[in-house]
């Protein structure tokens, strides 16, 4: 299952159809389809994003900046990047090694396989919370052997990165997949025959050839990581300064009612989420470039 | 092909992925049915019935089909506009769809209550004419339809962007009208993605918790998802009847994966991309 979409290369050129009088539809029909997607589009997409930071910059920019220094907020700030520093590149090492495994080889039970890579995106992420009380919680299965070696796990940073990485799991490998898959094998092949080994191989021939579906399954991972909210949510127990992540720490400003505070710490991650909506432009816009030069070369 | 090809390293990645696999998702997640045996049937069934549960289960469902259904045409539209229509400002409208995948569902869960109860920007017109939308049902539904939009709209864009021109130009030549070339001809192809769609936006919003909890209100009987059920008793430090919740929840998300692979296997026949 797609929990995330893939990079798409082929921007139509919608003048080739409105030019062609076999696919265009009248002018009312048009402007009815249109108005009414656009209009869905401002109601559903746009405004929620823009009154995030109407709210945010309500009582002006001094308040903006004090919500954003005050040391909780700084703590779920800090907190956020450990998550993510943590969690983005062990999912980047596995989705890499699955990317390989499953592309480049032929085994049985490859779908099934692909299949439980994809179950961290189906399943809510409060279950995905739930999953690590239930085995480093109290009563849990390793619960116990924590709390007596002095571990804390639930309710603490680690079960925060825990829930992080499974929730952000198959986002590299969703991405790598189909692309390595596209690729075969033929240039590896040529290349261990020519005599690299096999991290030669892999660096020189197989990443370049995949730069720019990493690099997108990397900065939806990060996003994800950063935002994630139900799934760490379970498992942080809201301690303020040490185990608030910064849409937890949203969450308590929202509830105490300091609406401004709430939205200037929300507006961090909209431009979070803003960044990596233009990072993922750039690069179809690369990868189209890039497809580009194929063809040129060729012909 | 055998595995014995001529590359290196089979072996240590998949040695690792399985692994990997085993500790972050698969053991954890069997925790839930370990645990939820220690429950006599009689007991899990009792708990999974409570007139509250069952409550948040038909929000729950009936939201998510709604929301899965209003984006099935809405998305659908704005994925033709996209294809089909040059306007100003489609790069950045194009760009913007992927927005719920991107904002941190807190964030939208905020940004929703804040338009629409009534003092906001949407709330304060529509409340006056007796729609009440923040802090009801329908305050969960519009959460839905948000974060399942993208999910449409990206899965419907491709297969409409490979339709072939000629397809429609002798559909034309050969007599049919607008109408009965997009319903006979244009529908049909798109009809998998489409349904694909559906049921990722479905899937999608069965399991949210984020977006929804902050404009839903959270009413006994009358507001509360199944998710926020399982936080609840967590907060009572009932963890079996949390369990017994989340079991129902994993069977249900099994069943959707299942049943959205096949689709996605039978867009691809559809459209040819399979080989």
């Amino acid at each position: 299952m797609a929990g995330a979409i893939s990079l798409h290369l082929t921007p139509a050129h919608a003048e080739r159809y409105e030019n062609n009088p076999a696919t265009r539809e009248s002018d009312w029909v048009k402007w009815s389809i249109l108005g009414i997607s656009l209009t869905f589009f401002a109601l559903f997409l746009l405004m929620p994003l823009v009154v995030v930071f109407y709210e945010a910059l309500r009582k002006g920019w001094q308040a903006y900046l004090v919500a954003l220094i005050e040391p909780d907020a700084l703590s779920a700030i800090r907190l956020t990047l450990t998550a993510a520093i943590i969690s983005v590149p062990l999912n980047l090492a596995f989705g890499v090694a699955a990317a390989w495994a499953i592309a480049k080889f032929d085994f049985p039970g490859k779908s099934f396989l692909i299949t439980l890579i994809d179950l961290p995106f189906s399943v809510s992420p409060v279950v995905a919370g739930l999953i690590f009380v239930l085995v480093f919680g109290r009563t849990g299965w390793l619960g116990s052997w924590f709390i007596d070696n002095d571990m804390k796990v639930i309710f603490a940073v680690p079960g925060i990165v825990l829930a992080t990485i499974f929730v952000t799991f198959p986002f590299v490998a969703r991405e790598l997949i189909p692309l390595m898959e596209a690729q075969g094998r033929d240039e590896e092949e040529a290349s261990t025959v020519l005599g690299a080994s096999g991290w030669q191989t892999f660096w020189h021939v197989t990443i370049p050839n995949v730069k720019w579906g990493l690099l997108y399954g990397v900065i939806l991972c990060n996003a994800r990581a950063m935002g994630e909210f139900g799934a760490v949510s379970v498992v942080s127990g809201h301690i303020r300064g040490e185990t608030n992540t910064m849409p937890l720490h949203v969450e308590i400003v929202y509830s105490e009612y300091k609406f401004a505070a709430a939205f200037a710490v929300a507006s961090l991650l909209a431009i979070l989420a803003l960044l990596t909506l233009v990072i993922k432009s750039f690069i179809e816009w690369r990868a189209a470039q890039a497809a580009k030069g194929d063809v040129e070369a060729q012909s | 092909m055998s595995n014995r090809n001529a590359l290196p390293g089979f072996n240590l990645s998949l040695g690792y992925t399985l692994t990997w696999l085993s500790l972050i998702v698969l053991i954890p997640l069997a925790a839930v049915f370990i645990k939820t045996a220690e429950l006599t049937l009689a007991q899990f069934w009792f708990v999974v019935t409570t007139p509250r549960v069952m409550a948040s289960y038909k929000l729950t469902f009936g939201a998510s089909l709604a929301a899965a259904a209003i984006n099935a045409v809405f998305g659908l539209l704005l994925a033709w506009s996209l294809v089909r229509y040059t306007f100003p400002g489609k790069k950045i409208v194009d760009s913007l769809v992927d927005l719920p995948f991107a904002l941190p569902t807190a964030v939208a869960g905020i940004a929703l209550t804040a338009l629409w109860a009534g003092n906001g920007w949407i709330g304060s017109i529509i409340e006056p004419l007796g729609i009440k939308v923040a802090f009801t049902p329908l305050g969960v539904l519009l959460a839905l339809v948000f974060i399942g939009l993208p999910f449409v709209v990206r899965t419907v864009q491709p297969v409409l962007e490979d339709l072939e021109i000629e397809i429609e130009e002798a559909a034309t030549s050969l007599g049919a009208n607008r109408w009965q070339t997009i319903r006979k001809v244009i529908f049909p192809t798109l009809f998998p993605a489409l349904l694909t769609g559906f049921a990722l936006a479905f899937a999608r919003a069965v399991g949210e918790y984020g977006s929804v909890i902050f404009i839903a209100g959270n009413i006994p009987l009358v507001s509360e998802i199944t998710p926020l059920m399982i936080i609840t008793k967590l907060e009572q430090y009932d963890y079996r009847g949390a369990t017994a919740i989340a079991a129902v929840m994993l069977v249900v998300s099994f069943i959707l994966l299942i049943t959205i692979n096949s689709l996605q296997a039978w867009t691809a026949k559809r459209t040819g991309k399979s080989k």
